[in-house]
């Protein structure tokens, strides 16, 4: 349960109900078209319900990213947690996914129906190539500089050539890889704690 | 019927493992979920793959709630909310069990070292998921050049685009769509 804190009087003192939070995530999951859905989920939980400050917000969507699964369900789950426990998260996760699996029933039924019809054949093959490039905007924009470190390149390249060229299983490729990027990126306190990598080539 | 059983089973194994794969968010899947539903098990052809998945893009919620379709293309109604079951449950089991532990391990400095390490990884898996979706989507050798040059120059238009101003995605997507009905046929 988040703690209201004195000073933060925004902050709901009593949890909300159950239905109350499956509506609140009802609601993002069937008006966030087009993405960016944990900017949609911070809209509701910090600024219109108050349920969560923006710091506590940040600390469940670090978990949630670092978590595998979706970002934006992984803090549905956390957020609906901490306001009412297991059948809170269950009503968080539902409320965003169940909205959009029903629009889905239906594109996919439209899609099985009409694929090989050649108007929505031409159709699809632009809303597909459209769909290329959202991804690689997306990939660009959260690679950023990472495509010019080095130390990432290090990373970025062999994962890329395992899993989208040489079909290399992505479980055996995150069991090879990441330990060592971890360890890469392990606590200051323990690489002082061993002198024996301090040439390592990072900083 | 042991053969849709068997098939239900099998995109149980395959979605169930990809929920708990997805390091950084459900697009870090998508090669896997490529190669595995098309030239793995076959359950869609690659140009249905890069379909399936656009139509994700259009649809409020989570974008990758798509691996319904794939679901329903292999073993029908069953299989639409046994994969949407697989892909969502594994994970968000995770997350609730661990966020619970996770609270009292909220400044420990491996939390930091996790997500900086897998960082460059999942961008990796990103730049294979657009191979893995552009290599039908927006070059097929199948389809005549100008084909090649209007869904390639589809992509490009897009990216430089959204770098340039905040459009809704769906808007462009939905754009594209239109222009492809007119050009593509």
């Amino acid at each position: 349960m988040p703690q209201p804190i004195a000073n933060e009087p925004n902050v709901a003192a009593s949890p909300p109900s159950v239905g109350k939070i499956f509506t609140a995530f009802a609601l993002i999951g069937i008006s966030s078209f087009g993405g960016g859905l944990v900017a949609y989920l911070r809209d509701v939980v910090v600024d219109r319900e108050h349920w969560l400050t923006g710091e506590e917000f940040l600390g469940a969507l670090e978990i949630g990213q670092t978590l595998p699964g979706l970002n934006s369900t992984n803090v549905a789950i956390i957020v609906g947690r901490k306001l009412r426990g297991p059948r809170g998260a269950a009503a968080a996760a539902l409320g965003l996914i169940l909205p959009g699996m029903a629009v889905l029933i239906v594109l996919g039924l439209l899609y099985v129906r009409f694929h090989t019809n050649p108007d929505v054949a031409a159709a699809l093959a632009g809303v597909a190539a459209a769909a290329v490039g959202l991804l690689l905007q997306v990939t660009l924009k959260i690679g950023g500089r990472s495509f010019l470190r080095p130390k990432d390149l290090m990373f970025i390249i062999p994962t890329f050539l395992m899993v989208g060229v040489f079909h290399v299983s992505l479980a055996a490729t995150l069991f090879l890889l990441a330990p060592i990027a971890i360890w890469l990126n392990r606590p200051e306190s323990l690489k002082k704690k061993a002198p024996a990598h301090a040439s390592d080539p990072e900083r | 019927m042991p053969e849709t059983i068997k098939e239900l089973i099998e995109l149980l194994n395959v979605f169930a493992m990809l929920s708990l794969m997805a390091v950084g968010g459900g697009t870090a899947v998508i090669p896997q979920m490529e190669h595995e539903t098309v030239a793995v098990h076959h359950w869609v052809t690659s140009t249905q793959f890069a379909s399936i998945y656009s139509l994700g893009q259009l649809a409020p919620g989570p974008n990758m709630s798509m691996v319904g379709i794939i679901g329903y293309h292999a073993a029908g109604a069953a299989g639409f909310f046994l994969v949407l079951f697989a892909f969502y449950f594994p994970a968000c089991m995770l997350t609730y069990v661990v966020s619970h532990i996770w609270d009292s391990y909220r400044d420990n400095p491996w939390r930091d070292a996790v997500q900086r390490g897998l960082a460059p990884i999942t961008i990796g898996l990103m730049l294979a998921g657009v191979y893995a979706v552009g290599k039908t989507a927006s070059f097929n050798p199948d389809r005549p050049l100008w084909f090649n040059g209007v869904t390639l120059g589809f992509g490009l238009a897009i990216v430089l685009l959204l770098f340039w101003k905040r459009i809704n995605p769906a808007i462009l997507i939905l754009a594209c769509g239109a222009i492809g009905w007119y050009v593509l046929r």
